[in-house]
């Protein structure tokens, strides 16, 4: 048994909705056929050209020759450009801070940096054209990592983020204990399988339309206006889906979508542009990595006192979205427990590296392994089980609930998550058998680890909180949905599509959605934050509720019924006095002209957040969840498998109970990736030697633990009024995985027996883990 | 005679003829490094199979070849980003649109992915499907190893792999092999592809590059004298990426992984003779059945994909400090037998490597064959060490190999790969070894002599310090190993 699907089947009733689906992906008989089309499967009108870009090879340095007269002269080349040529804006700062330059002009500030573009017939052409150019550097000091960032005076990004409750001065000195340490936190390349792509078709009037594979269409559109010199309204953005995400196609596409549309205008073509796998991850933005320094008091109980933390950042040459993932970084150190007294200080750090960007997670998942740290810390110090250092310090009631950033925890199921879990996965039972284990065994170690999670709901920036939908009913009773968010993999359109079918009782073949289209909804937020089915359900339910207010209306001027006594079942709309089938309906309406096409709007209430102040609520709800991991490790060379997972995971009452596991899992082992294998390394020339699946290793089939029990907190319903009481689930399952390292933690310390106190930084390759092993091992002989 | 087809200059009398799903396929100014996905997509619009990375490690690209070898058609996966389109003669190529049937309906495969919930963002999908049915064709109730296994070679970034693995354990609930239309066809199919087979020797030229496929191994061996600066291709695992990573033109090449001389077995009661053209799959039996530890070791050499067009004589051949297979070769104490023209030596395969990018080879002169002396009083013990268990470069590769008398080692082979600019032995420390008892005093001085072997270097795999401790305590857990009769992995069987 390796899945269990808690399906509910508790029966509902007539007039009741029922969300649950059971629907499998909306283009998963797409998917196996390989039919499903992605940007880089459109056809091409006749005469369309390729774009590639020139990247510059030098980390940081002033460009003093730049020769382009080979690229030019490669036959099948038609154009070639640089930064002149931008008619509008060279700037692709998704903060409007205008430090991203779309291409570099004299300043090189990483290597990767597109510097030129290449117009030719074919792709291979322009990619081998773009490596033809002669380009000279006058080389400058780079700094490609945080200790030297911060050895060199620490420029940051964006403004610093201070969180602070109680005193923390007073609290550490008064503390019984207190341990100063600190750890570093690697990076993540999202290695979506499909790599950044545009594809720009120009049309009458200047307009144009790009087929991007973008999480933000808007802000293609915003970005690519800009460039151009061109108003919003001239610029359509479609996206009918991605090959994954994962925060890598929030800002990541503009840049791209950029390029081929630029291309696109000058030479009066369509034009693509499909970055390689390699200069894909060279060239784009990944995952912080970061250095968490810690000063914790707490006493003999394992109960904390105050936690001063400051969390660096990597942020590489430009802010991007570092702000707002350092800040949210700040926001989940404390996960499921109460600082009395904190201090929490981010410092996004300007270095010459790729910017990095939003990845799942946004920052939380760095600053809970920080916690986390905290936790282990103190159960080494004191001896003790770590889980049960959790339990003393869990979030409880009123002033034991309130967060470093003063919002208050209201709907903490922590504590029964993780009870529960500890029951079901015999927690204390195999953690006993594993320290007898690890006592005796000379060749093997094991570990065992219980972390919680709990993770904020809602943009940080109030403002993005919002969603748009329009929805269509035609004559013959079928619907056209539409809504801002956009599909890349999580079944975003899966779950829309049923929330409509279900509110009609239709079969979920009535309605179609269609690819998310700017010139549909405008203005959307980015789909991001896990937000996706809280934003764009609300706003396709306030349209569907608008057109059967519609709808209605009719069936009572008919029949002179009750609007409160109609429902719908079964493709017919009931009433106290009969029934009229959905499209017999929709006719009539149409017939006696009322409006079939509706436009919905949602925005979250509830949340504030003033960042000067550092205090608000900047989360609509939280969702929880926890995850039990077993490990082993080999003593000799560091490998290590994780051998066994539990996860009991709150999604409110969910959507669709498929596509929840399957975000619930993907996020788990994405995560697991991040804490073990997937390693970025810059060579001294501060040049990134992983980028490419042969360098850079996600986890494999086999890489999964062979035991693996994944189930819904199926109890648990949204306190707040989101779409059916459920709750976001594309992030937090991701932070489940540092069950795993902490499990990997145990082992190599040998059951924490050994004297020194034990680190272990990530990514904990089998180098690490051998390191941490030896260190262990050796000064515990001493 | 020189023409312009699809806007490019050709001269030629070479034609590729394979069949692409149902369709005989007869193409004319082939281009040597053209390859099979941009075929696929750019000239017959299939868009199902993906470029995910372009190298072979991802598998998004993945479809099947048919191929008759030793008079039966059989189907392998096969990476089609790296495949170059002059390999393809008398081949069947299946891209996953040839799955379902002519009235829409799913074939069990796509049927099992979609009821498990298989795919999410839907990239590697069909990757995954064709990976998933190769499999089934071979195995239609695997073990969760073998599934395992079978995925090797495919990237998911979106599902963890639960919902696929569902999937692949219950194909066989929706459908079975005797309804599969390619197996139907399969007799039909085979005897189409025998009359493909190369009659005669084909030479193309296109754009000023031109490739050699020979009809013989005689053919080849004159033609490369001719052509003395070629480059040979076999599965085109590596040259492949030179095209589309280096965007290298190579010319002239000369195309041998058909050659049927050059995949010849022959086990006889002393040693085992593979051709240099033998891939990974079909070497791999043979040597687990003589050498027992083998079977794992290979089973960490890439994906199914790659072993099953990768050649033992390419691996060697291309001289990689990290190539898995040569220090094997040398730990079983394996021999070469080089070609120029019609003249041979044999030569041991630790001395075909000199030093980086240095190999004792002569001009015009190849790899024919590679003979496994058999010895049934081998010990022999193989250790990979990578970032990833499965489908990764080696950051060391070591096999140890010896014989003992008395409870005393002699025969002592220590090879290491990753751990210098050429795989090879650690003499100082195997000198240390031979005569003694395998025990933990012995160790400790070998493992001190190791240092004198060799001098690692840091690189993204690991350190040097890593690399140098995890060498040696292979030689303490190969001790242990020994000693305790059993195989200490925390990695699962596969």
């Amino acid at each position: 048994m390796f899945r269990v699907r808690t399906v509910k089947t508790e029966k509902v009733k007539d007039n009741k909705i029922n969300f649950i689906s059971h629907n499998p992906h909306e283009s998963s008989e797409k998917h196996v056929s390989g039919s499903a089309q992605y940007v880089d499967d459109i056809p091409l009108p006749a005469g369309s050209l390729h774009a590639y870009i020139g990247f510059s090879e030098c980390a940081h340095g002033l460009i003093t020759s730049l020769d382009l007269s080979d690229v030019r002269e490669l036959r099948g080349v038609i154009d070639v450009f640089t930064a002149n040529s931008i008619p509008g804006n060279n700037d692709i700062s998704p903060t409007g801070k205008n430090d991203e330059p779309i291409l570099a002009e004299n300043e090189v500030l990483f290597w990767g940096q597109p510097i030129f573009v290449v117009v030719a017939k074919t792709r291979n052409i322009a990619r081998k054209a773009a490596r033809l150019a002669k380009v000279t550097y006058d080389d400058l000091d780079f700094i490609s990592d945080i200790r030297t960032a911060e050895a060199n005076g620490g420029v940051l990004v964006a403004p610093s983020l201070e969180l602070k409750n109680g005193n923390v001065e007073n609290a550490l000195k008064e503390a019984p204990r207190r341990i100063k340490g600190e750890i570093e936190i690697g990076g993540q390349d999202h290695f979506y399988l499909e790599g950044q792509v545009a594809l720009t078709l120009p049309g009458e009037d200047n307009d144009i339309t790009v087929f991007s594979s973008t999480q933000h269409p808007s802000e293609v559109q915003h970005m690519v206006s800009q460039a151009l010199g061109l108003s919003s309204h001239s610029v359509k953005v479609e996206v009918r889906r991605m090959g994954g995400g994962f925060g890598g196609k929030e800002t990541q596409s503009n840049q791209f979508a950029v390029l081929s549309a630029l291309a696109a205008v000058r030479n009066n073509c369509a034009v693509k542009l499909r970055l390689d796998r390699d200069d894909d991850m060279i060239c784009t933005g990944k995952r912080h990595d970061f250095i968490g320094r810690y000063d914790i008091g707490f006493d003999q109980t394992g109960k904390i006192w105050g936690v001063d933390v400051q969390l660096s950042a990597r942020c590489g040459f430009s802010s991007d979205l570092s702000g707002p993932v350092t800040d949210r970084a700040l926001f989940h150190i404390d996960n499921c427990y109460f600082f009395p007294n904190a201090r929490l200080r981010s410092f996004p750090l300007k270095t010459n590296t790729v910017s990095n960007t939003a990845f799942r997670g946004f920052g939380g998942p760095q600053g809970m392994m920080v916690g986390e740290r905290i936790i282990q810390e103190i159960a080494f110090d004191l001896q003790k089980d770590p889980l049960e250092i959790r339990k003393v310090n869990l979030y409880g009631k009123k002033n034991m609930a309130v967060t470093p950033y003063h919002q208050t925890v209201t709907d903490n199921i922590a504590p029964r998550i993780i009870s529960e879990l500890e029951e079901k996965g015999k927690y204390k039972e195999r953690r006993e058998k594993i320290i007898a284990f690890n006592k005796t065994n000379k060749f093997f170690k094991k570990g065992i680890a219980l972390t919680p999670v709990k993770f904020g709901i809602s943009f940080t920036a109030t403002w993005y909180n919002q969603a748009g939908s329009l929805i269509h009913i035609y004559t013959d009773g079928s619907i056209y949905l539409n809504h801002g968010g956009t599909e890349m993999g999580q079944g975003l359109h899966t779950k829309m599509a049923s929330i409509v079918a279900a509110e009609f009782d239709l079969p979920v073949s009535n309605i179609k959605v269609s690819a998310t289209d700017t010139s549909k909804v405008p203005n959307t937020s980015a789909t991001a934050a896990s937000s996706g089915s809280d934003l764009n359900g609300m706003a396709v339910l306030n349209a569907v509720n608008t057109l059967k207010m519609r709808l209605s209306g009719i069936i009572c001027d008919l029949y002179h019924t009750d609007k409160k006594t109609i429902y719908y079942k079964n493709g017919y709309a009931v009433f106290d006095c009969g029934k009229i089938k959905f499209e017999n309906l929709v006719k009539m309406a149409y017939e006696k002209r009322v409006q079939l096409s509706a436009a919905g709007f949602y925005k979250t209430p509830k949340i504030h957040w003033n960042r000067d102040k550092g205090s608000g609520r900047p989360f609509y709800y939280f969702s929880y969840g926890a995850a039990l991991a077993e490990v082993t490790v080999d003593e000799f060379t560091g490998e290590s498998s994780v051998d066994r997972v539990d996860i009991l995971h709150d999604v409110g009452e969910s959507l669709n109970e498929h596509i929840d596991l399957g975000q619930i899992e993907g996020g788990f082992i994405q995560g697991m990736g991040w804490l073990t294998n997937e390693e970025l390394w810059w060579n001294k020339e501060g040049q990134l030697k992983t980028h490419a699946p042969s360098t850079y290793k996600i986890p494999l089939a086999s890489d999964r633990p062979r035991i693996f029990n994944i189930e819904l907190a199926n109890w648990s319903k949204n306190k707040e009024r989101t779409i059916k009481r459920s709750k976001a689930v594309g992030e937090p399952p991701f932070m489940l995985a540092i069950s795993v390292h902490e499990a990997l933690l145990m082992a190599a310390s040998y059951s924490y027996t050994c004297k020194v106190r034990p680190t272990l930084n990530s990514p904990a390759t089998a180098e690490k883990v051998l390191e941490c092993m030896r260190n262990s091992r050796i000064k515990s002989l001493e | 005679m020189q023409k312009s087809i699809n806007n490019r200059i050709v001269d030629s009398n070479s034609v590729v003829r394979f069949y692409l799903n149902g369709d005989l396929i007869e193409l004319e100014g082939v281009g040597a490094r053209d390859t099979l996905l941009d075929y696929l997509r750019l000239n017959k619009s299939l868009m199902g199979s993906k470029e995910g990375c372009g190298e072979g490690d991802c598998g998004a690209c993945t479809v099947l070849v048919g191929r008759v070898q030793s008079g039966s058609l059989e189907y392998k996966t096969m990476n089609s980003c790296i495949c170059l389109m002059p390999t393809l003669n008398a081949s069947h190529i299946v891209t996953v649109e040839n799955l379902r049937a002519l009235d829409g309906t799913l074939h069990p495969v796509q049927r099992a992915m979609v009821n498990s919930h298989g795919s999410q963002c839907g990239f590697c999908t069909p990757g995954i499907v064709m990976s998933l049915y190769g499999a089934w064709l071979q195995l239609i109730e695997p073990t969760y190893g073998n599934i395992e296994k079978s995925l090797q070679g495919n990237l998911c970034r979106c599902t963890g792999y639960g919902p696929i693995i569902e999937a692949a354990q219950s194909i066989s609930t929706y459908g079975s092999l005797s309804e599969d239309k390619l197996l139907q066809e399969q007799p039909t199919m085979k005897n189409n592809l025998i009359d493909l087979e190369l009659r005669q020797s084909s030479i193309g030229t296109c754009e000023s590059s031109k490739f050699i496929v020979p009809k013989s191994l005689q053919s080849f061996s004159k033609f490369f004298l001719e052509h003395e600066d070629a480059t040979l291709v076999a599965g085109a695992t590596d040259v492949g990426l030179w095209i589309t990573k280096h965007l290298a033109t190579i010319n002239p090449v000369i195309f041998i992984g058909n050659l049927k001389e050059l995949k010849n077995i022959e086990v006889n009661k002393d040693q085992i003779n593979l051709g240099s053209c033998v891939t990974y799959s079909q070497c791999q039996p043979i040597l687990s059945k003589h050498f027992p530890t083998v079977n794992e070791y290979f089973f960490r050499i890439a994906g199914d994909q790659i072993r099953n067009v990768g050649t033992i004589g390419g691996n060697i051949g291309n001289a990689s400090p990290i190539g898995d297979l040569a220090p094997l070769f040398i730990g079983l104490s394996g021999t070469i037998t080089l070609r120029r023209g019609e003249d041979r030596r044999i030569i041991a395969v630790e001395d075909f490597f000199v030093d980086y990018n240095v190999q004792n080879i002569v001009k015009s002169e190849f790899i024919e064959k590679i003979h496994i002396p058999l010895n049934e009083n081998l010990f022999l013990f193989t250790y990979k060490i990578s970032k990833r268990r499965d489908e990764d470069i080696s950051t060391v590769s070591a096999i140890f190999s010896f014989e003992v008398l008395d409870e005393k080692l002699f025969n002592v082979r220590l090879v290491f790969g990753g751990m210098g600019p050429i795989p090879k032995r650690a003499k100082h420390t195997e000198d240390i070894l031979n005569g003694n008892f395998f025990d933990t005093s012995i160790v400790k001085l070998a493992q001190l002599a190791l240092e004198s072997d060799f001098q690692p270097i840091s690189d993204m795999r690991a350190t040097k310090n890593y690399r140098m401790q995890v060498a040696k305590n292979l030689i303490q857990k190969c001790q242990l190993e020994y000693n305790s009769n059993e195989r200490i992995k925390v990695n699962r069987d596969v």
